[in-house]
């Protein structure tokens, strides 16, 4: 049993490096990439079922024994964001079925698609730090190559950026894992948290904690965002929506796991830094959201508000704070693809992306029309709808944090994103009808069964979140505790 | 030995953060290679520098060299080759397509 949480990594890498010998054959690779995908669902779900019943589950590579070899760690909070990482993968291929030209289809589109998946949830499974870079760069070089796929004048110069801000937070990252080396001995997330819990976390370590915390910032888009809204804007949308959902919470994942796992012992220099440039990413997010008259640059600075928010509950680092940061990022990156699929279609029907040149679209689209509306209410946070009950616990954690700053913030950045996102369904969908369905540039055919999962995720989510309930709080059980982690890796054996 | 390589990773990356600074492509990306460079003999020597040991632990030996950052700096020396790769391919590719390789040029405003 334990063997299967190698499957949600290997079946996309194997998937992908078929495709690239079926080059000709688009039909087999598409209907292959949903199996793929099907298939790494059911098994997280499968996983998610035994880890609820019997606690974390391990593989050490090879037989190696821990801290040895090489491990992969599934508990609860790395498989809830496999199973989301893959329902958004699937929802968003079947978006690129209707929107990818032919021609990024012959170019390998869907096996780097799959690479792209395979990095994302081998970053959520790894439980070594030397493997966490290794999944970082497949991951990397496959966004790499997305960015560029068509090759436009202003995607080459937005990928150049891209590209040489995360080789320099990779060299960083690389830094980091050599002070780690040198001052523990070891790799493994669960080796290090041992070593450093023994010899006490002292200014040296905290100094590589916080040199971790800004590689992994880059990444995550907290407070270092600039490269953000150039890169996430210009690559075709099933791209974007899938970067803007998974990417950043990769580096989230990874802040989320350092802080809670490694360098918890000095909460009040670390996790208040992290408040720090929380507050700081969600008020230069929501300053760039409302400034902006077009779609993709309002909703990628939504992205960078979301990421500030996740934070602020990781840095109150209490139940309720963890709580509500689990819930949030699930609801994130659901929700974040379901908005930049929309927008993306919005851009698609009427050939622009300036809110001021568009209107009316409500007529002529209504389901369209509400389904935005129902993913602007959830990114905002209204009741019932899945934004709701994260912003509550975040609110609550922090509060009890006696971080009232950081929470008063959050509630602040939520009323931006009002402005922002009502921005966007004022000009797009209400006033004069501008185009009739005839003119439009482009039609809805085909890409609105990719939007309905989301739309209904989201409101099952926020109907009834008592079905994740028991797998968040067994995930957070395992966040705010280390020690059943660490146990759960060596399964009763020797310490070195 | 360790203080001289520390020396040495010092000043590498001095370099490449002076390259990487300014506002030519091809700079930059020679840059971004020293300062991987720099990170790789960091690695080594943080493992500690030892001469005359041979990285394999047969038991009872006293002299070793620990394996563990030769096998790190394997694996980034590969992946720092392909992205380098990469990155040079995407230079040469901007710059015919924008007919410029300062970076200043490629900042891009609102409308581009």
């Amino acid at each position: 049993m334990d063997k299967i949480i190698i499957l949600p990594v290997i079946l996309p890498l194997i998937a992908g490096l078929v495709f690239i010998l079926l080059r000709s054959y688009i039909k087999v690779q598409r209907i292959l990439s949903v199996v793929t995908l099907v298939a790494v669902m059911i098994t997280s779900i499968f996983m998610m079922v035994h880890i609820n019943q019997h606690g974390i589950l391990t593989m050490q590579l090879g037989n190696w024994q821990a801290p040895f070899g090489i491990g992969i760690v599934a508990d609860m909070f790395s498989t809830l964001l496999v199973l989301t990482t893959s329902i958004v993968a699937i929802c968003c291929v079947i978006f690129a079925f209707k929107t990818i030209e032919k021609e990024r289809e012959e170019h390998y589109f869907y096996a780097l698609f799959l690479f792209l998946i395979s990095g994302v949830i081998g970053s959520f499974l790894t439980g070594d730090l030397f493997n966490l870079y290794v999944f970082f760069e497949v991951l990397l070089l496959a966004s790499y190559v997305l960015v560029t796929l068509g090759g436009k004048k202003v995607q080459l110069r937005e990928a150049m950026k891209y590209v040489i801000i995360n080789i320099l937070s990779s060299i960083l990252f690389l830094v980091g894992i050599a002070y780690m080396y040198s001052i523990t001995g070891t790799l493994s997330f669960a080796h290090i948290s041992v070593r450093i819990a023994e010899a006490g976390q002292d200014g040296f370590i905290t100094t590589v904690a916080i040199l971790f915390l800004l590689v992994f910032a880059v990444k995550a888009g907290l407070f270092l965002f600039y490269w953000l809204p150039g890169s996430y804007s210009v690559p075709p949308t099933a791209v974007s929506a899938v970067f803007a959902a998974l990417l950043t919470k990769v580096g989230i994942y990874a802040i989320i796991r350092m802080f809670t796992l490694i360098f918890y012992h000095e909460p009040e220099i670390t996790h208040v830094f992290i408040g720090v440039l929380a507050a700081l990413t969600m008020i230069l997010g929501g300053i760039g959201a409302i400034g902006y008259w077009e779609i993709e640059k309002i909703l990628t600075y939504n992205v960078v508000i979301g990421t500030g928010f996740i934070l602020a509950g990781l840095a109150a680092f209490t139940h309720n704070g963890l709580l509500g940061a689990t819930y949030y990022l699930i609801h994130d990156m659901i929700i974040k693809a379901l908005i930049f699929l929309i927008g993306g279609v919005i851009v698609y029907l009427t050939g622009t992306n300036n809110l001021k040149e568009m209107s009316g679209l409500i007529r002529t689209h209504p389901y369209l029309g509400w389904m935005f509306f129902i993913a602007a209410l959830s990114l905002i946070g209204i009741p019932p709808l899945s934004g709701f009950i994260g912003k509550v616990f975040i609110t609550r954690g922090t509060f009890e944090a006696d971080l009232f700053w950081l929470g008063i913030i959050g509630l602040l950045a939520s009323l931006l994103i009002l402005y922002s996102i009502m921005k966007v369904f004022m000009n797009a969908f209400w006033g004069e009808t501008l185009l009739s369905e005839e003119e439009e540039y482009g039609s809805t055919k085909g890409v609105m069964v990719a939007i309905s999962i989301l739309t209904f995720i989201t409101i099952a989510l926020g109907i009834g979140p008592e079905f994740i309930q028991p797998y968040v709080d067994t995930a957070v059980e395992a966040l705010m505790n280390p020690q059943l982690y660490i146990d759960a890796v060596f399964g009763g054996n020797d310490i070195p | 030995m360790e203080t001289l390589v520390a020396i040495v990773i010092g000043i590498l990356f001095t370099i490449g953060t002076y390259l990487i600074l300014s506002n030519q492509m091809l700079r930059i990306i020679l840059g971004l290679s020293i300062l991987s460079h720099a990170v790789n003999l960091m690695i080594i020597t943080m493992g500690g520098l030892k001469q005359g040991g041979p990285p394999l632990l047969a038991e009872n030996t006293t002299r070793f060299t620990d394996p563990v950052p030769q096998a790190l700096i394997l694996t980034a020396i590969v992946i720092n080759f392909a992205v380098t790769a990469f990155l040079l391919v995407l230079s040469y590719r901007t710059y015919k397509m924008h007919g410029t390789d300062n970076m200043d040029e490629l900042r891009g405003n609102r409308h581009g």
